[in-house]
């Protein structure tokens, strides 16, 4: 599934500058409350978040070990 | 468009100037507008203006010799931006881009200084904004300069990461803020200084830890 920003609806004021700085057109402002719309998936760049006054929309990262490109010690 | 007396008022400069105030500051007004990521002043510019956002969001910045760009302020409806080289007539100390469509009103130099010697609440108004912008400037050198951030927000990786099938929690920048005791800025130019240093990459919702030696080695070092 498609990962997208998320919307806390009571922190919402609707004023759009989350949507206004969005280069991916994917939020909209619907029934006073910003919405996810985009087609193009999200490439969490955060802007949305950044500039959001309320703290209403917010993009939160998984962090995930991955390993070492390195070579551990007892590979080496 | 002519600017709008309310949102005149309703700036933190022009805020308790009577009707015929404001009715005389507005003649001084000028718009502007840009698209996404235009660059509206460059560092080392001389004064255009004083300008105020009216729709959109501006992101103030100041570029590194390498590059690295730090994010000095976002600027909102209301806010204003580029005073400093209005003020002290100097080269502009910092960079504006607009992350969006932006509608500006800007006031010239030369019509701000008259405007300042007419209206003295103005002239407050002014020092008390400059003092505001003086204060999270001093909390931001401290951030950058005094705290070992970077070793910060690798413990909070280190310590939020899932493991064996298991989903970490999932934080934002400003949580992430929070905990290290720092600005979203700082943060955000933390991550991008661990992946530079080969110990995380970003993909888009994760961060992935790649090395994770290394980032225990930036943790205890700092």
């Amino acid at each position: 599934m498609s990962e997208t920003p998320v919307v806390d609806e009571q922190k919402c004021t609707g004023c759009g500058l989350c949507v206004s700085v969005c280069h991916l057109n994917g939020l909209a402002i619907i029934g006073k409350v910003v919405t996810i719309v985009g087609a193009v998936e999200c490439d969490w760049c955060a802007d949305c978040e950044l500039v959001c006054p309320t703290g209403a929309i917010s993009c939160p990262f998984e962090i995930v070990l991955v390993g070492s490109w390195r070579p551990h010690k007892d590979n080496a | 468009m002519a600017v709008q007396l309310e949102f005149l008022s309703g700036t933190q400069y022009f805020s308790g100037l009577n009707h015929a105030e404001l009715e005389a500051i507005a003649s001084r007004v000028f718009e502007k507008t840009a698209g996404r990521a235009e660059i509206l002043s460059m560092e080392g510019d001389g004064a255009t203006g004083l300008y105020f956002v009216a729709s959109g969001v501006v992101k103030v910045f100041k570029t590194s010799a390498d590059g690295k760009e730090q994010i000095l302020s976002i600027v909102r409806p209301g806010e204003a931006f580029n005073d400093v080289p209005v003020f002290d007539g100097g080269p502009s100390p910092v960079g504006a881009r607009a992350m969006g469509p932006v509608v500006l009103y800007g006031i010239t130099r030369d019509d701000m200084m008259a405007i300042l010697l007419e209206y003295p609440g103005v002239a407050i108004s002014v020092v008390r904004a400059l003092a505001e912008r003086v204060r999270h400037l001093i909390s931001l050198v401290e951030d950058l300069s005094f705290k070992h951030v970077i070793g910060r927000v690798a413990k909070i990786l280190l310590e939020h990461v899932g493991g064996d099938g298991i989903r970490g929690p999932r934080l934002t920048q400003q949580e992430m803020a929070a905990m290290a005791g720092t600005a979203r800025e700082v943060v955000g130019r933390s991550l991008k200084t661990l992946e530079t240093q080969g110990a995380i990459r970003l993909d888009r919702h994760r961060i992935l830890i790649t090395d994770e030696e290394a980032l225990q080695r930036i943790m205890e070092a700092s």
